[in-house]
């Protein structure tokens, strides 16, 4: 019992996270507590669980493209495109109805999201074909979407913050059900989905065997192009949303700084979930905790009153000390290490 | 009768001398102010930063790797000068060569790790990016202006060249002498042959006997070292340190070595190439300048689109072979 659960891979992304709330609670004695106002909860633990979902969803879309030995460095950019599209086509004017002020949509709201998840899914499938159909490294082909999608972003909004009016286009980000942010039942919506289709259906083993060994994949009969293409479409939707989900929190799309460096984050956040970056082996559960110990430690870091700048820091702590443990040749030259000074002591 | 063939290597490389002078030629037939002297030696004042790191990163492309850090570790070179100049009150003489010997510990270190750990050239070097970055802040979150007569003098020395006033910086003398080096390093010398052993097949390499572990970490070490020079032309350009300085420059300089005709999956390539692909993004930040209706984001489509069309005729350029 005690065996399999040390063996456990979700253990030490379990632990890090218990042990950041830990160091959390001492410093902040009310990090605990929650209070019901309005019908909903508030407290710092759903102030970290809402603002974590878009990472987590980004993380989820990544953790895919990477268990298929890929990499998607233009999530950051789709998230910008998607914000950019949405907002600008809800927008919100001031329309007097009734002798009432009210904010209209310019589309309806189901049509903008719509389009912007569409936009997304389309920057997905253009990775996708560059990566399986032309063959290119996946870094670079999603290097080609990095640099020109911020570009789109920037020429959609003119440059500028385009703030949105649209009241119903906020539940999104800032709205709550049963009490609990809508952000967070998205993501776990989106969790429960991708979960159910990798362990129900034979997806989750397909995706392994091409991190794996692509060549043996295709060999044994998988449809190993199409299915890169799909975890790349997926990939841009999961960023789509998100990027739906912040510019309904922020009630606006800049073009210029929307999911700046998200990248960055979402590959760490797989990194710490236990996914391995050689491809392969994935866990969408671990991803979802690397995307809340990456915003607990934001706040954590917030919190004991250290400057925020510091944060960089932390997180590149963070990278090389995981980077070093999944590292086979690490443990092997840890494990000599503490052997000899073990002989030594004797 | 005996004709002139090309030598199939070289047709990337003259592509892209060809997509180069077709634009400056488009430029000079469109505005009529563009053909000058000046305008094009502007483009290497202008890029000389971005030529320097090209060049160390041009070495690690050929070695089968990447080097994400650079745009952090110029900005925490022009922090670092500024914070020792402005603040504790070093000669420019003291400063410069301890921020070069910084950062080529910086890429030793990652060269290190990548090497003995066996680990991923690119997430190594994402990780470098986010602590060079934060130790930018550390130092300090404001931008810090330079106003030491060293680096005031060196950044307006100009010198002339021919007649009509044309003239160049001290920083573009430095991007052509460190090309002129780095030409000589790749094509010249052992550790240049041992860098497109390794890029063409680190297997082999290393049954060949050839010292690859050396090798890689001194690839990372001479990145980092170029970054820290192209930090301190850039502290020259800005006369400034901020946290927020070249952002996203590692991605232009992947851009350029692309464009410039070296394989991205490694040895094969060329350093003189770099300078045209850094010269093409030049041209076209100019050109989009002198247009002056489109705006600075075109830059980025621009250099996206130019960047898919050079690796796809990569692509083709590789399975034709």
């Amino acid at each position: 019992m005690l065996q399999t659960l040390l063996r456990h891979r979700l253990l030490w992304p379990s632990i890090t996270l218990l042990l950041l709330l830990a160091v959390n609670a001492a410093f902040n004695p009310g990090f605990w507590q929650l209070q019901w106002r309005d019908g909903h909860l508030y407290g710092s633990v759903i102030d970290i669980l809402n603002r974590a979902a878009p990472l987590a969803l980004v993380a989820m879309g990544m953790t895919l493209v990477i268990a298929t030995r890929g990499i998607d460095i233009s999530v950051g950019a789709v998230v910008a495109i998607a914000a950019a599209v949405a907002a600008l086509m809800i927008g919100g004017e001031l329309v007097v109805k009734d002798g009432v002020q009210t904010h209209v949509s310019r589309f309806p709201m189901g049509l903008a999201i719509a389009a912007a998840l569409a936009v997304a899914a389309f920057c997905g499938l253009w990775n996708g074909l560059l990566v399986a159909r032309v063959g290119m490294q996946p870094i670079i082909a999603t290097l080609i979407l990095m640099v020109a999608g911020r570009g789109i972003a920037q020429l959609l909004t003119g440059g500028q913050i385009i703030t949105v009016y649209y009241a119903p286009f906020f539940y999104l980000g800032n709205g709550f059900l049963l009490g609990l942010p809508f952000a967070v039942f998205i993501a776990a919506a989106v969790w429960l989905v991708l979960h159910l289709l990798m362990t129900r259906t034979a997806l989750g083993l397909f995706i392994q065997a091409i991190g794996i060994n692509p060549a043996a994949a295709r060999l044994a009969g998988l449809q190993e192009r199409l299915i890169t293409v799909c975890v790349y479409v997926f990939c841009g939707l999961a960023a789509g949303v998100a990027g739906l989900v912040i510019s309904s929190n922020v009630k606006s799309a800049d073009g210029n700084n929307a999911g700046m460096l998200m990248e960055l984050d979402a590959i760490l956040a797989v990194t710490l979930g236990g996914t391995a970056l050689t491809g392969g082996r994935f866990s969408l559960a671990g991803s979802v905790l690397g995307a809340l110990i990456i915003q607990t430690l934001t706040s954590t870091i917030y919190s004991i009153g250290v400057p925020p700048e510091i944060n960089m820091v932390v997180k590149a702590a963070v990278v090389f000390v995981v980077m070093l443990l999944q590292s086979a040749e690490f443990r092997a030259a840890l494990r000599g290490w503490v052997v000899r000074s073990g002989n030594q002591r004797s | 009768m005996k004709t002139a063939r090309i030598d199939s290597r070289y047709v990337p490389l003259l592509g892209t001398i060809a997509v180069f002078l077709l634009t400056a030629g488009y430029g000079s037939f469109a505005y009529p102010s563009f053909f000058s002297a000046q305008v094009f030696l502007n483009l290497l004042i202008d890029n000389a930063f971005l030529c320097i790191v090209g060049v160390g990163m041009t070495f690690v492309i050929l070695s089968g790797g990447i080097d994400l850090s650079v745009g952090s570790v110029i900005a925490l070179t022009t922090m670092v000068s500024a914070a020792l100049v402005e603040q504790q009150h070093w000669s420019a003489a003291q400063a410069i060569p301890l921020v070069l010997v910084l950062g080529a510990g910086f890429g030793a270190l990652m060269g290190w790790l990548i090497q003995r750990f066996k680990l991923q050239p690119f997430i190594v070097t994402l990780a470098g990016m986010f602590l060079a970055r934060g130790l930018c802040y550390l130092i300090s979150i404001d931008s810090i202006s330079i106003t030491d007569s060293a680096y005031t003098s060196i950044a307006q020395a100009r010198l002339p060249l021919w007649s009509d006033g044309a003239s160049i910086t001290v920083g573009a003398l430095l991007a052509l002498a460190v090309l002129a080096f780095g030409i000589w390093l790749a094509h010249a010398t052992e550790f240049g042959r041992t860098v497109y052993a390794i890029g063409g097949s680190e297997a082999s390499a290393l049954l060949m006997g050839l010292p690859v572990a050396r090798t890689t970490v001194l690839v990372y070490t001479f990145s980092g070292l170029c970054s820290a020079l192209a930090g301190v032309v850039f502290t020259f350009y800005m006369l400034s340190g901020y946290g927020l300085h070249a952002v996203g420059l590692e991605l232009d300089a992947i851009a350029a070595v692309v464009i410039g005709g070296t394989l991205l999956s490694g040895g094969v390539g060329y350093v003189f190439g770099t300078l045209f692909g850094v010269l093409i993004l030049g041209i076209i930040q100019t050109l989009i300048a002198f247009d002056g209706s489109l705006s600075s984001w075109w830059t980025r489509i621009v250099i996206g689109a130019l960047l898919l069309v050079f690796c796809l005729l990569q692509r083709a350029f590789e399975s034709r072979r």
